[in-house]
């Protein structure tokens, strides 16, 4: 959280020498990285030649409508040395739940760094924003909308780390009480309104800041997978650029295959074999979750290859249901444990017919789950005793 | 990474014979992988994190694969494991953090992975770090000589 110049104008590959990493180290450092960032094991040398000249950027670390698991999911991600080698290699400017600084000395950080890396800065937010009644949440006295808007202005990306950030998430869930909504939502409401009222005396150099067009990463989860955190700022270190994104602003890199197209379970839903309880005999026998609720087939994520708790698991390997934590609106979703279509379809047929005519059936199948999803969150059903018993 | 097998009967998971079955498929991979080394002299590196693989079926394949005439251990950033496998020129390499936490395991099929190699940089400052100590000890020596005569 230095704001000394000389430390910034290094470059990483000069950093790692003068903490006497060897080249060796370096290249150990860059083989995980881009496994973590999901990138073939051939661009390790352009990863290396990439970061070796990279400088580090300002990082400025927004934290609204949350309950903290994001920041918790990176910092107490399994990677140690490999996090902190980022951490080390990023300006981490203001994050007030990791700074030393508090009250007003925070709230200067956060306007030096703006001041200083104007246009430059990456902004990255976790948690909703509220708008219905703006003393909901605030920070030494500004509203989240406020600070928000006043940060992103300067910022040269913004990535919404989190559910919450990317969707609304919880806050948003129906009857949202606080009128919570992600970034994008924001940048779609606001990002033409004037910033008069809320800029600061202390930031001069604020020209040119529009909210509007700015690059927005989503990176949802609840909470994210930490290396996903990692790999996303990682690539921004590594090339200049965001990485590639899908149409909801995730990088293709990890949510570019639903968890169920890189389930190992998933040759049993190919011959049609469910757990129908959490007990039953499929259930012992380790068979697909979908008839369990499993939202495997509409959630996008890299969990199935990536895995949780020192890449120990992920939740369909320990036997519960994927609950679409990465999606949109996934907490109105219409029960977790509910089967997104499963009982009046024949699965087994409606794979071969996909395998004979091409994808359109198991598109036809994704249109339906889909739809079904859509219909429970107008509904906004929920979940019963009965549903966690299954009877 | 690796699951014990009592841990699994504990907890009723199925192993990878009944599951995906891609061992067999990476056996191929690094088959090929093999052949293209010594028609083309191409490496290849397959990271085993970006393939969905059932429980055991790492330990399957690592399992298949063996360990050969090479074992190296590297301390950078944590421990490292480089061991080539049964099969000359196929490399099981295991990163770990200081936590001693798997970060990233590859298999790399060539003559030599780059990373046992030493790195001209690392020689470089190597040099200079010698040079340093050789001159400290002309001076140190120079020094000594200069009090003998003295006496």
């Amino acid at each position: 959280m230095t704001n000394n110049k000389n430390l910034k104008d290094r470059t990483l590959g000069e950093a790692m020498q003068d903490h006497g990493i060897s080249r060796r180290s370096f290249l150990k450092f860059c083989a995980a990285t881009a496994s973590m960032m999901a990138l073939p094991p051939s661009m390790i040398p352009a990863i290396a030649r990439a970061l070796e000249t990279a400088k580090k950027p300002s990082v400025i670390w927004l934290s609204f409508q949350e309950c903290t698991g994001c920041t918790e999911s990176l910092t107490r991600s399994h990677n140690a040395t490999l996090e902190n080698l980022i951490f080390d290699s990023i300006s981490l400017d203001y994050h007030h739940t990791l700074q030393a600084a508090s009250g007003e000395a925070a709230e200067e950080a956060r306007e030096e760094a703006m001041q200083e890396n104007w246009g430059e800065y990456l902004l990255v937010v976790d948690g909703s924003i509220p708008t219905k009644d703006m003393g909901y949440s605030t920070i030494a006295g500004m509203s989240n909308l406020d600070m928000f808007l006043q940060t992103a202005a300067g910022a040269a990306a913004i990535i919404s780390v989190g559910t919450c950030a990317a969707f609304g998430g919880i806050p948003h869930a129906h009857p949202n009480p606080t009128g919570a909504y992600s970034v994008y939502d924001i940048i779609k409401m606001y990002g033409n309104a004037s910033l008069d009222g809320i800029s600061s005396a202390s930031i001069s150099n604020t020209s040119g800041g529009s909210v509007a067009d700015k690059p927005i990463i989503t990176v949802p989860g609840c909470p994210p997978i930490p290396v996903v955190i990692t790999g996303v700022l990682t690539h921004y270190l590594t090339f200049g650029t965001i990485p590639e994104l899908d149409h909801l602003g995730r990088p293709k890199a990890f949510y570019g295959q639903s968890i169920h197209d890189r389930c190992y379970r998933r040759p049993f839903y190919d011959k049609g074999l469910f757990a129908e309880t959490f007990d039953d005999e499929g259930a012992k026998k380790g068979w697909c979750l979908y008839k369990l609720g499993c939202k495997g087939p509409t959630t996008y994520n890299a969990c199935a290859t990536t895995k949780w708790n020192n890449g120990t698991s992920f939740p369909i390997e320990s036997g519960h249901p994927c609950l679409g934590c990465s999606e949109p609106d996934f907490w109105d979703g219409g029960g977790f444990y509910k089967a997104l279509s499963v009982p009046t379809i024949d699965i087994p047929s409606t794979v071969v017919y996909a395998a004979a005519g091409g994808a359109a059936a198991g598109v036809a199948l994704g249109a339906l789950n889909k739809n079904k999803k859509s219909n429970a969150i107008r509904q906004h059903t929920k979940t019963t005793i009965d549903d966690l018993e299954k009877e | 990474m690796s699951t014990s097998s009592s841990v699994l009967d504990s907890f009723n998971i199925q192993t990878s014979h009944d599951l995906t079955w891609n061992v067999l498929p990476l056996l191929h991979q690094v088959k090929h992988a093999m052949d293209n080394l010594l028609e083309n002299n191409t490496n290849e590196i397959i990271d085993l994190r970006s393939i969905p693989l059932a429980p055991g079926e790492e330990d399957n394949l690592l399992k298949i694969l063996g360990q050969g005439e090479v074992k190296a251990q590297l301390n950078a950033l944590g421990p490292s494991e480089i061991i080539e496998t049964q099969y000359n020129g196929v490399w099981l390499i295991t990163h770990y953090n200081d936590e001693n936490e798997i970060v990233s395991r590859h298999i790399e099929v060539t003559y030599m992975p780059e990373i046992l190699l030493s790195q001209m940089q690392d020689i470089r400052s190597s040099s200079q770090r010698l040079s340093e100590k050789l001159s400290e000890s002309q001076t140190d020596n120079s020094t000594d000589n200069g009090q003998n005569e003295k006496h």
